[in-house]
């Protein structure tokens, strides 16, 4: 069996019994002594880079098999695929928190150790902004569309992007100040 | 940007080491960064060139339509050579992601220096306001209000439960940085700097030297802020970093009374010596004019070096970072040449002023 942060052979199978419920680990010794040595002893933890929380997060009680479906998974908005971001550390685009909420939660937890955003809103937008999103995807299609050489669906594609971000213009526009 | 204003600019402190905010003789300076992405675009990897143009062109516009801002300085940085962008590194208006991407990107830069707006860096938008010394809320307060006006005139990305939204999640919710840069050379002659970084990591703080790695900082300058940016509100974030800084102004006090009480002669000797090299070397490294101005800024600051001002030594120690010097000299220097350039530099105003002071014991 593979070791699950790498592709070498998992030698060590460790059982997590921290959480509710026993979690299996699979992984090969160099990975385990790092997954192992996480955080001082009897202190505070070391402050979690995001590479690290990420590694230990998602492994935990996957199987490499259910972990490379996960990695398949794509937004439909901007195309990233969940492997994509675990590699770079970075979102692809805001619509990522939605489609990626269920994978990010536990993520997000562990590196604010809240989900909840208590703080302040934009001013006129206090609801979300999703629906944005979908001038992300207009412009995606309508690169392919060029890219493919399909000109007039990419015209129509741009007409319905004009139109979008027509009808969505920011919050009214306080002139000065 | 032009050269001019560029000239202009290197020659002068800058806020941050104005060094006559409040308990500037131990806070440098108090900065606050906010992170905000448009809704209508990708995160800024997945951007392509026409996203990351219509996306500055957005700010642009939000920008011109703010009446109070008509005198910011607009900054094309792709378009700036190496030396004008790490001129701005250096002054901390920009940072050093955005200098060394690709791609569109500007920064609005505010003429007194209190503030930048970078945009297409790590998220669309990275505003940042600095002020010298202890000056948390007040820093707050201005940033707070830049925000909003900004808010009235772009859709921000944001999310009912998860707030502003990132490219990075360590950024998620109130995409908020608050840091402070203090001076504790004292603490670190004591040895007792790493007790004080434990404690603050204890607390949910991160620490790192502003010049070099991790808890080896050259010049004693260390940067302070919050980690955690989501689940708390932006007061109570200012308030968990502005509630420490006087615990650590108080420790690095009592360190430096230690030592002019324990340990006055070798502590006179060290500030000393420090100045010494500073008027008369012929050839100096960065590094090593950084950890002795720091030592002389400790120096004054106890009454042991009257020969040369706090003014004096802020301005010297922006000026002899290696863009400034190139930029006063107006050439550029390979290395080696700008050691030379900065001993030179160096000599010329602190032999200067023990020169004008008469030299004498009695001024």
């Amino acid at each position: 069996m593979k070791c699950q942060q790498c592709e070498k052979p998992a030698t060590f199978h460790i059982t997590e019994l921290t959480g509710g419920q026993p979690q299996e680990v699979h992984l090969c010794e160099t990975c385990a002594k790092s997954y192992l040595t996480q955080g001082e002893p009897g202190g505070a933890p070391v402050a979690p880079t995001l590479a690290s929380v990420l590694a230990k997060q998602l492994q935990l009680g996957k199987a490499a098999e259910e972990l490379a479906k996960l990695d398949q998974r794509a937004c439909p908005t901007c195309g990233i695929t969940f492997y994509e971001f675990r590699n770079q550390g970075r979102l692809g685009c805001p619509h990522d928190y939605v489609f990626f909420e269920k994978e990010l939660t536990p993520l997000i937890a562990n590196i604010h150790g809240e989900t909840q955003h208590v703080g302040k809103r934009p001013r006129g937008h206090e609801g979300g902004t999703d629906e944005q999103s979908e001038l992300i995807r207009l412009r995606r299609e309508m690169e392919e569309a060029k890219h493919k050489e399909h000109y007039e669906r990419a015209a129509q594609i741009r007409d319905k992007i004009r139109g979008l971000e027509r009808r969505s213009p920011p919050a009214s526009a306080q002139g000065g100040a | 940007m032009s050269d001019h204003k560029l000239q202009e600019l290197a020659n002068r402190c800058g806020e941050w080491l104005r060094g006559s905010g409040p308990q500037s003789e131990i806070v440098i300076s108090s900065r606050i960064r906010l992170a905000r992405n448009l809704a209508a675009f990708p995160f800024i990897r997945r951007c392509t060139d026409a996203d990351r143009q219509q996306i500055e062109k957005t700010f642009k516009d939000a920008v011109a339509g703010i009446d109070s801002w008509q005198g910011l300085w607009q900054v094309e940085v792709a378009d700036l050579p190496t030396l004008d962008r790490q001129l701005l590194v250096e002054r901390q208006l920009i940072s050093r992601e955005l200098s060394e991407a690709n791609g569109a990107r500007c920064v609005f830069i505010d003429p007194q220096e209190t503030f930048s707006l970078m945009i297409n860096e790590e998220d669309h938008l990275r505003m940042q306001v600095m002020h010298s010394g202890l000056d948390m809320e007040q820093a707050w307060e201005q940033i707070n209000a830049m925000d909003d006006l900004l808010s009235d005139r772009v859709n921000y990305a944001f999310h009912e439960k998860m707030g502003y939204l990132t490219a990075c999640p360590t950024n998620l919710g109130t995409g908020m940085r608050v840091s402070t840069m203090l001076h504790l050379p004292a603490l670190v002659i004591t040895q007792q700097i790493e007790k004080v970084f434990r404690s603050l990591q204890k607390m949910g703080l991160a620490v790192r030297g502003l010049y070099g790695e991790g808890s080896q900082a050259m010049g004693d300058f260390y940067q302070i802020s919050n980690q955690v940016t989501l689940g708390r509100s932006e007061i109570d974030l200012v308030k968990q970093v502005g509630e420490v800084i006087p615990v650590i102004i108080d420790y690095e006090r009592q360190a430096r009374a230690f030592l002019v009480k324990e340990s006055r002669k070798d502590l006179h000797d060290r500030v000393s010596r420090a100045y010494g090299i500073l008027c008369t070397a012929q050839t100096i490294s960065s590094e090593e004019t950084l950890h002795l101005l720091s030592s002389v800024r400790m120096g004054i600051y106890l009454g042991l070096i009257p020969d040369v001002e706090i003014p004096t030594i802020n301005k010297l120690f922006i000026h002899t970072q290696p863009a400034h010097l190139q930029k006063l000299r107006g050439a550029e220097l390979p290395s080696a040449d700008r050691n030379v350039e900065r001993a030179m530099y160096l000599q010329s105003h602190l032999r200067k002023r023990a020169a004008d002071n008469g030299g004498a014991s009695d001024n």
